[in-house]
């Protein structure tokens, strides 16, 4: 059995799936279910300023059929009594000492606020604070969330503030909704953040109802821009999470990984590309908190097949491998195989090649049946009948490499190697 | 005491087993997850099998995309009726047997109840998804509204033809609403598809008209620029053999129209029912008769299980219902008491030779036995009208009408298809005869057509 215990700037859990700062942490009940349930820690939903929240709050985009691709949400930070939370937060340290719990904070632009508050949670014994610099909404109007986390230098102001307050570990949580996270990132480390998480929900319309024309969700015939999470985000967040871990300022600080976790395998690849955990929402708001179990299993599975015992032996492994385009091997060349004992005659991968691609495979009519084969001198090896074919192991690329070196872009040019040659 | 007799069951326990053998998505969820299963392949095996040519990827992606006028829409261009066919067309020989899921070794797209799910919805909701080009000024004549005829008969409305359709029946629909068996097919369905289809306008349905009887041939080609014989076939062919003529033995066809007219509780059915042959019909004729409350039923059939016309799954049906097969029988005799049903003498066969169409041919062993039965309905295929057509000068093949690659016939002006031509196929060939010969009539008239 591998070791799923995590230390995240010295703040230990049993696993590394804490649940995000969200619906889901915005009380004592809930809190307790998830913690009983068995999650390893939890970022209680953003305390700090006055707000009133609208109805309704959340919005999903469904594909294919299936519900819940992603949610988009208008809800603000918590809407309980500061005290309430307080106490809770306290009932609940005392109950899972056991567990991370992170506290989330948001107040308004001065420095009296923000030292106030630093100090009220630091009081309850909670372990952590995670600072949030993206909610895109509602609060973005007033000057906080991401209004603060798309500006480097008011996000450091703040953390410089909160840093003359903190006796805890500092985590500051970064928005998607700017064209680079480094920036801002580099910013709050100077100021002292000890830890970084991201992303943040990132703003968007999920759909309108073409009944009414009215965009979702909808308040009383409006709409505004909700900020997006689920599944539909995780490719976007695996990408932020990585230009930290290759910036040479950010790469040493810990990340905690948020966007779109579904299953463990989503967990893995957010810990192969530099994060140190992983945050879920939108998961558990869909499924319950009962999902944490095949969370722990399959990650603890995957790690005893390939041989790692804890999670920090396989943290950030992926990172090199993600390289300047400018470096790839342009030598490198595969081709598509069919397996015609496993093909089952759909034709997709044909009409996906012929309408969209490189018109590189042939289709033999039959009936019922055609029978589709590679032409390999016309294929470029770009991967997309296999993405379609629905048959796991029926379409694979095989290598054919153009030369037997290693030859890159800038190595071509200077060649005087022929160009659009295809 | 054996004996034939209606009125065997109850009300209730006569519409328990007569429901709907192949019951609807109960709610749209349904139909929208099975939709969302279909992988839509391109060059699809479906739309290869299905007769009709329907696009079966594209009305499947319709119904998941929330664009079900547009499925249904897809449906009838291809099939008129295209409702009817989702409840009795044997779609595990047609779309569904060869759907790539069945290389998978899984459950097949429910296609049929996908295109029940959009058809039903457009006659239901009476959506008007057709409209008709201007007049031509054309006028055709079609026999038989039955599935071909009433095909042909919208085709050529479309593109702005009058037709005038000429039923010798009460009702439209021909074998659908006379030939199916009753838990696939209701009454009101069946009339309800013909006014979907005539809706269209341009289309005067004639019931009650016979051909030969009420007007002739020359009359037609003299008041009409173009004819389409659709005249399907006619009652179950004799097994001549001694005591056919007793009590007791039916045709199926009629028992199968007998009991579309006259409520199931008036249908009289024996103790212990033999049915000759091995066909859809042949399973409607017994399934029914053990819903109708026979003890024993058991199905005749001269081949083996390999050389069956009916699918498996069509056989497991039957076999569900309690009837029982005796393979590789044919009758010899009947034998009578009072001038009653009471033994069916049988003989054994064997397999010999193939035919020319690969079917190996049953062969007498010259040993027989007996079948104790007081029921026997006769479901061994369709007689054509040959008389008929060699009367109207029709060239035909043992009444099968014969016609050229567009459905001419050897009369300039005179066309044909579905059963009259086939010998007896699904409704859903029919309906693509009707399509064909709509097509060559519009080229005949020098009009141009859009047919599918």
């Amino acid at each position: 059995m591998a070791n799923l215990q995590t230390s995240f700037l010295g703040i230990k859990s049993p696993n590394p799936f804490w649940l995000a700062s969200g619906p889901p942490t915005d009380k004592k009940i809930n809190v307790l279910r998830a913690l009983e349930a068995g999650w390893g820690g939890i970022v209680w939903k953003t305390l700090g300023t006055q707000i009133k929240n609208v109805s309704s709050r959340y919005s999903s985009y469904n594909v294919y059929g299936r519900r819940i691709a992603g949610i988009n949400n208008i809800e603000l930070i918590t809407d309980r009594p500061l005290e309430l939370n307080l106490q809770e937060i306290r009932e609940v340290l005392k109950l899972f000492p056991d567990r991370a719990m992170v506290v989330s904070l948001m107040t308004d632009n001065n420095r009296k606020s923000w030292h106030e508050l630093v100090k009220k949670v630091q009081d309850t014994g909670a372990h952590g604070l995670e600072l949030n610099f993206g909610c895109p909404h509602g609060m973005v109007e007033r000057g906080m969330g991401a209004t603060v986390g798309q500006d480097p230098e008011i996000a450091k102001m703040i953390v410089e503030w909160v840093m003359e307050a903190a006796e805890i570990p500092v985590i500051t949580k970064l928005t998607p909704n700017v064209h680079s996270v480094v920036p801002v990132a580099r910013a709050v480390i100077e100021a002292g953040s000890q830890g970084l998480s991201l992303i943040n929900t990132i703003q968007s319309v999920t759909g309108i109802d073409l009944d009414t024309l009215i965009p979702n969700p909808n308040v009383a015939g409006s709409s505004t821009f909700g900020g997006y999470c689920g599944p539909a985000v995780k490719p976007i967040a695996l990408k932020f999470i990585t230009t930290l871990a290759q910036d040479e300022a950010t790469r040493n600080t810990p990340i905690s990984g948020i966007g779109g976790v579904t299953s463990w395998k989503d967990a893995v690849e957010f810990i192969l590309l530099g994060s140190w955990n992983v945050q879920v929402c939108t998961a558990v708001m869909l499924s319950g908190f009962r999902i944490i179990r095949d969370l722990c299993d399959g990650m603890n599975n995957w790690m005893d097949e390939k041989g790692y015992r804890n999670i920090d032996d396989f943290r950030g492994l992926s990172v090199p491998k993600l390289t300047h385009w400018e470096d790839l091997d342009i030598n490198y060349h595969i081709v598509a195989h069919i397996n015609q004992d496993k093909c089952i005659r759909c034709g997709l991968c044909y009409i996906a090649c012929e309408d969209t691609s490189h018109q590189s495979i042939s289709k033999e009519d039959g009936i019922p049946y055609n029978t589709y084969t590679i032409k390999e001198e016309e294929c470029v090896g770009c991967n997309l009948c296999k993405m379609v074919c629905p048959v796991e192991g029926c379409i694979s690329m095989k290598e054919q490499r153009k030369g037997a070196e290693y030859l890159n872009w800038k190595e071509f040019q200077k060649r005087g190697m022929p160009l659009n040659d295809h | 005491m054996m004996a034939i007799k209606n009125n065997r069951l109850t009300t209730e326990d006569y519409n328990e087993a007569f429901s709907d053998i192949h019951p609807p998505f109960a709610h749209d969820e349904g139909a929208i997850l099975e939709a969302n299963r279909c992988i839509g392949c391109y060059d699809a095996p479906c739309t290869k099998f299905c007769p009709a040519g329907i696009d079966v990827p594209l009305f499947i992606k319709q119904i998941a995309s929330g664009n079900i006028k547009g499925s249904a829409r897809t449906i009838f261009r291809s099939n008129i009726m295209g409702a009817g066919c989702s409840k009795v067309c044997p779609v595990e020989k047609l779309c569904e047997g060869v759907c790539v899921f069945n290389l998978l070794k899984e459950e097949p797209i429910r296609i049929a109840k996908l295109q029940r799910y959009s058809t039903e919805r457009a006659m239901q909701e009476q959506w008007r998804l057709f409209e008709r080009k201007a007049p031509t000024g054309k006028k055709v004549a079609v026999v038989g509204a039955g599935p071909a005829g009433l095909a042909c008969a919208h085709a050529l409305s479309l593109e702005g033809v009058d037709v005038t359709v000429f039923e010798k029946e009460e009702k439209a629909g021909g074998l659908m609403t006379y030939g199916i068996a009753a838990y696939k097919v209701t009454p009101e369905f069946c009339k309800e598809e013909v006014d979907f289809i005539t809706s269209l306008g341009g289309i005067d349905i004639r019931l009650g008209t016979e051909l030969g009887r009420d007007f002739t041939l020359a009359d037609l080609q003299e008041k009409y620029h173009a004819v389409f014989l659709g005249i399907g076939v006619g009652l179950t062919r004799s097994l001549d053999i001694p005591g056919e003529k007793l009590h007791g033995v039916v045709d199926a066809i009629s028992f199968i129209y007998d009991l579309r007219t006259s409520g199931y509780a008036n249908v009289a059915i024996g103790d212990r029912v033999a049915v000759i042959g091995l066909g859809m019909t042949a399973i409607d004729a017994a399934t029914q008769s053990k819903r109708l409350g026979a003890k024993e039923v058991t199905l005749i059939y001269r081949r083996s299980k390999h050389e069956k016309p009916c699918t498996d799954s069509q056989l497991d049906l039957a076999l569900l219902d309690g009837c029982s097969i005796i393979w590789l029988a044919s009758p010899k005799e009947i034998i009578g008491e009072n001038g009653t049903v009471k033994v069916l003498i049988c003989n054994e066969m064997k397999l010999g030779e193939p035919d020319l169409t690969g079917r190996r041919i049953p062969v007498e062993t010259g040993k027989t036995f007996v079948v104790d039965v007081d029921m026997i309905i006769k479901a061994t295929g369709q007689e054509p009208y040959e008389e008929l057509l060699s009367e109207l000068f029709i060239r035909n093949r043992d009444g099968k009408i014969m016609v050229g690659g567009e459905a001419e016939t050897n009369i300039p002006g005179v066309f044909a298809g579905g059963d009259a031509v086939t010998g007896g196929k699904e409704v859903v060939n029919a309906v693509e005869d009707g399509k064909i010969g709509a097509k060559a009539i519009l080229a005949y008239l020098g009009l141009g057509s859009e047919i599918k």
